[in-house]
């Protein structure tokens, strides 16, 4: 009965999730440019169209390269900064680990005009490398979970022992410690990298009027009717979220990136 | 650990750049937009230096009451509806064999990750008429018609419980997942059944968690800038929507700054709320 029940709850979240996502990819199919489900003939040519037509193939490169860069720009302010608070007692340091968390508890809205009101006033708006830096602040806290998470899972010792053997700091965080917390340092890039690829707000106040990323690219599409490219994009999306979660899963230890840090297996 | 406190400045050395990078591009840029907030409406461009306090005077109209009345009910109801559905689902899943959890917690980050817009677009298109679920009850004989179900109210509702049904599963499981089960096998062994026992032990134990939990959804909710334009009608816009509207469409950056600065305050009282509530049962354990 209560494994009956369990399954039950299961489907129903199952297919609440899944169906607008089914949906999707049945109206991606669709052999005419039309919104039909069940799908009316079968073709794969929305998929082509994403790499074919000039401006989705720009909005798909700008949002590659948006996404590519600024997480690069996260994990670059994340990382010596939760080196330096996992290494040393500075306890007022903590105020740069709540800056770092802000944006992301923050409702979006909120980053986004201030970034907007900062790049208007300094006269930068519009150009490319602000959603880049934007993007990147925006996201810091991702790689700043992980990567204080990697440090907390390292053995205190192994340091210690470092340095009574004599090494400096920059060789113990060479040779001990950036081996060790290398899996949560791509983790963090990887969930920046997803989470910006799929950014609208911010990227739509810093760069929206002068560079289409995909988001802006299919919300400017939906506000002059449907075409069904919109439907192929989102289901590229759902299949570069799973995939870079699944390798995540593969190599790493999900559960306890996201909190299960039980270790044993149930 | 071995924290060591810092000694010369070659210590601090590694804080420099993150430092400057936060302090520019967030501290700055979110001191910029309260300063906004106070200046004057320049009609085609952006803002001309001021201080004026009428962008705040703004928010004594009806029209933004309504507004903020109906951002704050919707936020409620979202919270409310995931935190039913999540708790129990995620208790469930805790108790899941590893492998499942993987394979669970990949299909809700995948969700989670999800652009606002890509949600929208997926559930107008499940509401619509040509390609929505009405197509279905049609097809089983339950309907006559085939009709589009949205904009509306139900439509937005749906949607929003659906983008931040993921993020309540991900807030709940760390606290669940570490639940100490022996809770309710006693309860099992005194008779309860599963549902009793979930119902009497585990949820008041976990009472704070799940005010906690509440709160943090009610602030992911209170985020969400596009659901309610695709989906709603105008009088379903809540405040995000109304901000990015002002500021982009209407460009009138100064007033979209003094609402973003009161959406600030608000959510920044209620985190600390939940901070609070943390620390109480920190205290209590």
């Amino acid at each position: 009965m209560n494994r009956a029940m369990t399954l039950f709850f299961y489907l129903i979240v199952a297919v609440f999730l899944l169906a607008p996502v089914l949906v999707v990819i049945g109206v991606s199919v669709n052999e005419k440019q039309s919104l039909n489900f069940p799908p009316e003939g079968f073709s794969l040519s929305w998929y082509w169209q994403i790499f074919d037509d000039p401006e989705w193939r720009a909005a798909l490169f700008n949002s590659l390269m948006l996404a590519t860069t600024s997480a690069l720009v996260a994990v670059s302010i994340a990382l010596p900064l939760s080196w330096f608070l996992w290494r040393r007692y500075a306890p007022w340091a903590n105020i740069f680990r709540l800056l770092g968390v802000a944006p992301f508890i923050l409702p979006p809205v909120i980053t986004a005009l201030g970034f907007l009101t900062f790049w208007a006033t300094t006269g930068a708006y519009g150009e490319p490398w602000t959603a880049v830096i934007s993007h990147g602040v925006f996201f810091v806290t991702l790689p700043l979970v992980t990567i204080t998470l990697g440090f907390t899972s390292i053995d205190g010792s192994l340091i210690e022992a470092a340095s009574t053997m004599g090494a400096s700091e920059r060789t113990i965080f060479r040779t001990v410690v950036l081996p060790l917390i290398l899996p949560y340092l791509i983790s963090g890039y990887a969930f920046t990298f997803v989470l910006s690829l799929n950014e609208y707000i911010v990227a739509y106040m810093t760069v929206g009027f002068t560079m289409e990323t995909l988001p802006i690219k299919i919300f400017n599409a939906l506000r002059y009717g449907y075409t069904p490219t919109m439907a192929s994009v989102s289901v590229l999306f759902v299949a570069v979220a799973a995939l870079v979660f699944g390798l995540i899963a593969r190599f790493g230890d999900l559960p306890k990136l996201l909190g299960n840090l039980s270790g044993e297996d149930r | 650990m071995m924290q060591e406190r810092p000694k010369g400045l070659k210590d601090y050395s590694p804080l420099f750049y993150p430092a400057i990078m936060l302090i520019i591009f967030f501290v700055i840029p979110f001191g910029t937009m309260i300063a906004v907030s106070f200046f004057q409406r320049e009609v085609g461009g952006f803002y001309t230096v001021d201080f004026v306090t009428s962008n705040y005077e703004r928010f004594l109209s009806l029209f933004f009451g309504k507004v903020l009345g109906f951002s704050l009910m919707l936020a409620v109801l979202v919270s409310i509806a995931c935190v039913a559905i999540a708790f129990p689902f995620t208790y469930l899943l805790s108790r899941c064999s590893r492998q499942v959890q993987i394979v669970w917690l990949v299909a809700i980050l995948s969700i989670l990750s999800l652009s606002e817009v890509i949600i929208g677009f997926s559930w107008s298109t499940l509401f619509s008429r040509t390609a929505g679920i009405t197509n279905i009850l049609v097809s089983l004989g339950f309907m006559e018609k085939a009709q589009s179900l949205y904009p509306s109210f139900g439509a937005v509702l749906t949607a929003m419980i659906y983008q931040a049904l993921p993020y309540t599963i991900l807030v709940l499981y760390p606290s669940l997942v570490r639940f100490d089960t022996s809770f309710l096998e006693a309860a099992k062994t005194m008779g309860a059944s599963p549902v009793r026992a979930f119902l009497n032990v585990l949820v008041p134990v976990q009472r704070n968690t799940i005010m906690a939990t509440l709160i943090m959804v009610f602030v992911f909710a209170l985020g969400s800038y596009l659901l309610p334009q695709i989906l709603g009608r105008p009088q379903h816009w809540t405040l995000s929507v109304l901000i990015t509207d002002q500021a982009i469409y209407q460009s009138n950056m100064p007033f979209a700054a003094a609402m973003a600065v009161f959406l600030v305050l608000m959510s920044l009282a209620l985190v600390g709320l939940t901070l609070l509530i943390g620390r109480k049962e920190g205290a209590a354990s």
